[in-house]
């Protein structure tokens, strides 16, 4: 063997990226997500109407915002669960600043300031004080929505200016709204920083080890603070749309929040260990998820069986490969 | 007793101490005895579920499902005595732990045998728990009226100037020492997160050991939510909403690692009571409930930033030998 | 030969001769490594059995076959004549058979005690533990060894030497028939090791088998009966130490003529890239000074836990020197982090490939181009083309064997791998490449073409430090070496004062001591 003496060519790849596509995670929840698109077209006659399937997109476009940083972070082997309580704060503080008579404007600005400024205040804990992320989260996740609850009280801001409206309720051409446009083009930017530069490969380098990534001479820790900026500020746009579409703010805005787009970026195929999964899984899961609430919405199933359902895809799409290999090796 | 002053246990209970003083210091009523005792009660459940939690997070896992589980074993326990109201409560309370041991079991499970990493395992079952309670209930409420006074008095009932749930939680408690000072299973838990590569080589199944540690997690929680819903004579699909964050908080707090193998009973015990402490005291002191979220999530980061860096890896050190060697030649 | 016989019977008549261990045709393979190829191993009661060979010879896998953690592929282990099958660690600590493992494998959370007793603890009524007992056996076993611990103090609390002590009790806590001592005297100081003679001494007389793994010859050849040598995961003899010389026995654990394995080559001191002068670290390391020549390779020697490592990994920016200067190219140079002294010219290829070197789970093409992103992409955009272009020139040139570029690194054997991580850092074109125990643990003929490359890189004028733990290496590719004791640079070594001998004796700090 070793005594070869000319160097072997090596090929660039094992097989084309056609056949690798076919395999893959993404093609597989795309052909669910068009099983579930066809179910629902039979299931309900209101189905396959433009502005139903408009309004279904709500379910999941906000979310999907936060999930695509969510799905850096997770990969870059971190995880943000404070990101529904950086949503009721920034909603808290906008409503604030609108009590005193601040324009859209000013809201917008101070909705992602406080969004960038929370995701900053998690960054500092888990890379400058080294603590894990998943502690100093669900601590911030108390702290933040605590702070809107010490604002807010059982009360409500309301009065926001009518022109805010826009962000969650209006629509940009025919029956496409502001917000799906938004996610498009989230999506978009996402799958380029992610898939497309030095950036995103850094991102998946450090998901898969870190150490070995540093060794590499990759700052590490200036990449996770990053991430976490990013997330809070994704938080912050997703608290304008919120706020805008329901047009009030309680401190129980976006409860529970967390966990469904922690869910959406696991289902999107994306390891919560770190190290893989891309954009376009991220989009698909975040239609399964909307097409499945808004499916069974039109059929008068209660939201909370569709989390029953929601729940046993993200247990079944990691354990059903799992046990097919089982079941095939014995 | 040295090592002990500087443990985080002492200085988490002097914290609680001088919390406790400054609030008798101008509502001397909040220490009365019956006083602390109905904290102490009210304390119960989060205690309860926070041990379970404990032995779930030495072994470096997680368990997000708990507070899931207590409200679908609640409603169970609920919709059961109100379609049959003769059956005893030591048979309900066998059926609430038996159940809840079983939804602790198959996160168990997925955990040892599909190696699936427990957040999404757990994360997946607390909604599908959850959901289950709906279809179950219709979403409709079992309400006091519809429960026997046998069930709702049992964890009310008031033995030795206690109720038998506080009783409970110090008897389960009492076990719990006993269980990780005394068994090897216990000693397992430490074994396994502290270090599992050594684990393998001292004879311990890793997966194994986390399955029981969600076994008794689960159990804890079925208990709790007899106990939960016997004692506020309600049962419904949100009861508990949340708590899983609680009773995380009560563990970081005592001191328990988030990485496994470090923290003691007596801490985790510690965290609870202080956010109880915590809890009940704000509207004594006039502080608007709505203050909890916020301490109890600064309280969560203070302890973390804390253990981290009581808990500072030591480095190797090579020089000091080779000076000790000097010394000796 | 007359006297061969003659001192064998004597043997014979001194001890039991039947073997209570046997081991027979044992094999055991990894994806890309057979790390046992049949091997035998016998060990007889009252003797101690050394066993020799390089790193990768097989040492630690039949360790852990003897100890329940791998089941061997083929092959039988016979204990007293018996057969068995150890599918567990604790399969085989029932069978009588305990080991002091090289590495940790302890508990900081737990007592001394429960570290002593972990998987066994004596237990009364329904099955509880029994403090009292497993506290009193304890300190009975700490006494033996004459350990001053407290059965109650947590592990965390312990010093290196002292947990080594805590391994040893936990080895005794078993009532053994064999005794594995997997290089018990790495970590331990020069009275620490009289302690260990010592009982290793008293187990003999009672009567046990010890397995004996050491690196160093002067401590084989005092203690052990018996040597069996491993060479590249094979078996390539046994016999009695009191009928071997030293010279015979490194020549069967070497196995071939250190001359020939390694390139020849031509240096000429050339100018200074690296200077380094009174660099120190406040545990690891102190007041360390060299230079470094365009075309040189420097050899760094010491055992293991020397400082070497650390001394390296500072010089790249892991951990914060406390004083020194590193000048590179005669300008002072201040490198906070990795990213620092690449960008300065110094790249090290750390000893833990699969940790520190190679990101398993990335593609080939992606683990080489990762400190190179900027030079194949265009505004932080990636350009595949240009990333398959660099990778294919760094892994042709290093001849490297894989299926396809976009191939995973973890799916590569060891050898390939560490060509994976040498091609990553000069793609970088550095001025100083530091190597990390480069060969360690990887199959011959990776081994060669690593030598060869290194022969290669400082012909083309590249500096090269190589950190090495074995003597062949050191002695075949270095100009020049630099021997590391205890964090403190304990000789430099070049031509004629370049012996094995020399490099053994600064390295154990023999001679001196006894001034």
């Amino acid at each position: 063997m070793s005594d070869a003496t000319s160097p072997r060519h090596i090929p660039d790849r094992l097989q084309s990226n056609a056949a690798r596509l076919l395999k893959s995670w993404e093609v597989l929840l795309l052909g669910v997500a068009i099983l579930i698109f066809i179910a629902n077209s039979f299931a309900s006659p209101y189905f396959l109407n433009a502005w139903n399937l408009s309004d279904a997109t709500f379910n999941f476009t906000e979310k999907a915002m936060i999930a695509f940083a969510m799905a850096l972070l997770i990969i870059s082997g971190e995880i943000d669960l404070s990101v529904a309580s950086i949503i009721a704060l920034a909603s808290t503080a906008m409503g604030a600043a609108a009590q005193v008579g601040a324009g859209t404007t000013e809201l917008v600005l101070i909705g992602l300031v406080v969004g960038l400024a929370a995701g900053a205040f998690n960054g500092v804990l888990v890379t400058v004080m080294g603590l894990p992320s998943i502690v100093v989260t669900i601590g911030t996740m108390s702290l933040f929505r605590g702070i809107s609850y010490i604002i807010l009280g059982d009360g409500a801001y309301r009065g926001y200016p009518s022109d805010f409206a826009f962000f969650g309720q209006g629509y940009v051409w025919w029956v496409f709204s502001f917000e799906f446009l938004l996610f498009a083009v989230l999506a978009v930017i996402y799958y380029v920083v992610l898939h497309r530069t030095n950036f995103g490969r850094t991102i998946y380098t450090i998901g898969n080890n870190a150490t070995a990534a540093s060794f590499s001479g990759i700052r590490v820790a200036r990449v996770k603070f990053i991430l976490f900026l990013l997330t809070g500020l994704m938080a912050g746009v997703a608290a304008i749309c919120l706020t805008s579409r329901l047009g009030s703010t309680r401190p129980s805005i976006g409860f529970g929040w967390e966990l469904e787009v922690v869910t959406m970026v696991v289902l999107g195929g994306v390891s919560i260990l770190g190290g893989s999964g891309t954009i376009p899984g991220v989009v698909i899961a975040a239609f399964v998820m909307g097409l499945v609430t808004f499916g069974l919405g039109l059929l008068n199933v209660p939201g909370i069986v569709m989390s029953i359902f929601i729940g046993a895809m993200l247990i079944g799409v990691i354990a059903l490969p799992r046990l097919w290999d089982m079941w095939r090796r014995s | 007793m040295i090592a002990f002053l500087k443990s985080r246990e002492a200085i988490l209970a002097g914290a609680m101490l001088v919390l406790l003083a400054l609030i008798s210091s101008r509502f001397p009523g909040f220490v009365a005895p019956d006083n602390l005792a109905r904290v102490f009660t009210d304390t119960s459940p989060l205690l309860l579920l926070a041990l379970g939690q404990t032995v779930v997070i030495l072994t470096r896992c997680i368990d997000l499902s708990v507070a899931a589980n207590l409200a679908l074993t609640g409603m169970v326990c609920a919709m059961l005595n109100a379609a049959m109201p003769g059956v005893p409560v030591i048979v309900i309370l066998a059926i609430a732990v038996g159940l809840g041991a079983i939804m602790g079991a198959f996160n168990g499970l997925l955990v040892w045998k599909l190696a699936i990493p427990p957040i999404v395992v757990t994360l997946g079952t607390m909604t599908i728990y959850r959901g289950i309670i709906f279809l179950i209930s219709n979403g409709e409420w079992v309400n006091a009226h519809e429960m026997s006074k046998a069930f709702t008095g049992f964890p009310r009932t008031v033995f030795l100037g206690l109720p038998v749930m506080a009783w409970i939680a110090i008897a389960i408690a009492s076990g719990f020492f006993l269980l990780i000072a005394r068994t090897p299973l216990g000693r397992s838990f430490y074994a396994v997160g502290g270090n599992p590569h050594a684990a393998v080589y001292a004879g311990i199944d890793v997966g194994k050991t986390q399955f029981w540690a969600f076994v008794i997690s689960g159990a804890l929680a079925g208990l709790t939510g007899y106990l939960w819903v016997a004692r506020y004579a309600v049962a419904y699909v949100d009861i508990a909403a949340g708590f899983e964050l609680e009773v995380v908080a009560a563990c970081v707090i005592g001191g328990i690692s988030i990485a496994g193998g470090a923290g003691t009973i007596l801490g985790t015990i510690l965290g609870a009571l202080f956010l109880g402490i915590v809890k009940n005291a704000l509207p004594v002191v006039d502080i608007s409930p709505f203050w909890q979220m916020a301490i109890s999530g600064a309280a969560i980061i203070t302890a973390v930033a804390f253990n981290a860096r009581s808990a500072k890896a030591k480095g190797r050190i090579i020089l000091r030998r080779a000076q000790a060697h000097g010394a000796q030649a | 030969m007359q006297m061969s016989i003659e001192t064998k019977a004597q043997v014979a008549s001194a001890v039991d001769t039947a073997p209570v261990l046997t081991l027979d045709g044992i094999t055991k393979t990894f994806p890309g490594v057979k790390a046992l190829d049949g091997v035998s191993l016998d060990l007889y009661p009252g003797q101690v059995t050394a066993l020799v060979g390089e790193n990768g010879a097989g040492k630690s896998t039949i360790v852990k076959t003897l100890t329940g953690i791998y089941q061997p592929d083929a092959g039988t282990i016979r204990v007293a004549g018996e057969e068995m099958h150890f599918a567990t660690a604790q399969d085989a600590s029932a069978a009588g058979i305990t080991a002091i493992h090289q590495e940790t494998v302890l508990f900081d959370e737990l007592t001394v005690a429960e570290n002593i007793f972990i998987g066994h603890a004596p237990r009364g009524r329904f099955g509880l533990i029994d403090w009292p007992t497993m506290r009193a056996k304890s300190r009975e076993i700490l006494d033996r060894i004459d350990a001053d611990l407290d059965p109650d103090m947590p592990l965390r609390d312990l010093g290196i030497a002292s947990k080594h002590l805590v391994a040893i009790a936990r080895a005794l806590s078993v009532d053994a028939r064999v005794v594995i001592m997997d290089e018990p005297t790495a970590a331990l100081s020069h009275k620490e090791i009289e302690e260990l003679y010592e009982l290793v001494e008293r187990l003999k007389s009672e009567g046990r088998a010890i397995l004996f793994i050491s690196h160093k010859f002067d401590e084989i050849f005092r203690i052990a009966d018996r040597f069996t040598v491993f060479r590249d995961g094979q078996h390539v003899g046994e016999g009695l130490i009191s009928e071997i010389a030293e010279a015979d026995l490194v020549r069967l654990m070497v196995g071939r003529d250190v001359d020939q394995i390694f390139p020849q080559r031509d240096h000429a001191p050339s100018e200074a890239v690296l200077q380094v002068v009174g660099y120190s670290h406040p545990t690891e390391f102190d007041n360390i000074a060299f230079t470094l020549r365009k075309g040189e390779i420097l050899g760094f020697y010491g055992l293991v836990g020397a400082g070497r490592s650390e001394v390296m990994q500072s010089l790249f920016g892991i951990t914060k020197p406390s004083k020194g200067v590193v000048k590179i190219d005669g300008d002072i140079k201040v490198i906070r982090s990795p990213a620092d002294a690449v960008g300065n010219g110094i790249v090290y290829v750390p000893e833990d490939r699969g940790k520190q070197g190679a990101v398993i789970g990335l593609p080939i093409f992606q683990n080489i181009t990762l400190p190179s992103l900027s030079q194949t992409s265009r505004a932080g955009f990636l350009r595949l083309s240009e990333e398959f272009a660099m990778a294919r020139e760094y892994t042709e040139r290093l001849d490297l064997r894989a299926a396809a570029l976009d191939q995973d690194v973890g799916n590569l054997s060891g050898g390939n791998q560490q060509k994976v991580v040498i091609a990553k850092w000069l793609a970088t074109k550095p001025k100083v490449i530091i190597l990390d125990e480069p060969t360690k643990g990887i199959d011959i003929g990776s081994k060669a073409a690593v030598h060869a490359f290194m022969a290669e890189l400082a012909a083309q004028g590249l500096a090269v430090i190589m950190v090495s733990s074995e003597i062949p290496e050191v002695m075949g590719m270095s100009d020049r070496v630099i021997v590391m004791r205890e964090g403190l640079i304990a000789a430099e070594l070049e031509g004629d004062d370049l012996t094995p001998e020399t490099l053994v004796r600064h390295a154990a700090g023999i001679g001196e001591e006894d001034q």
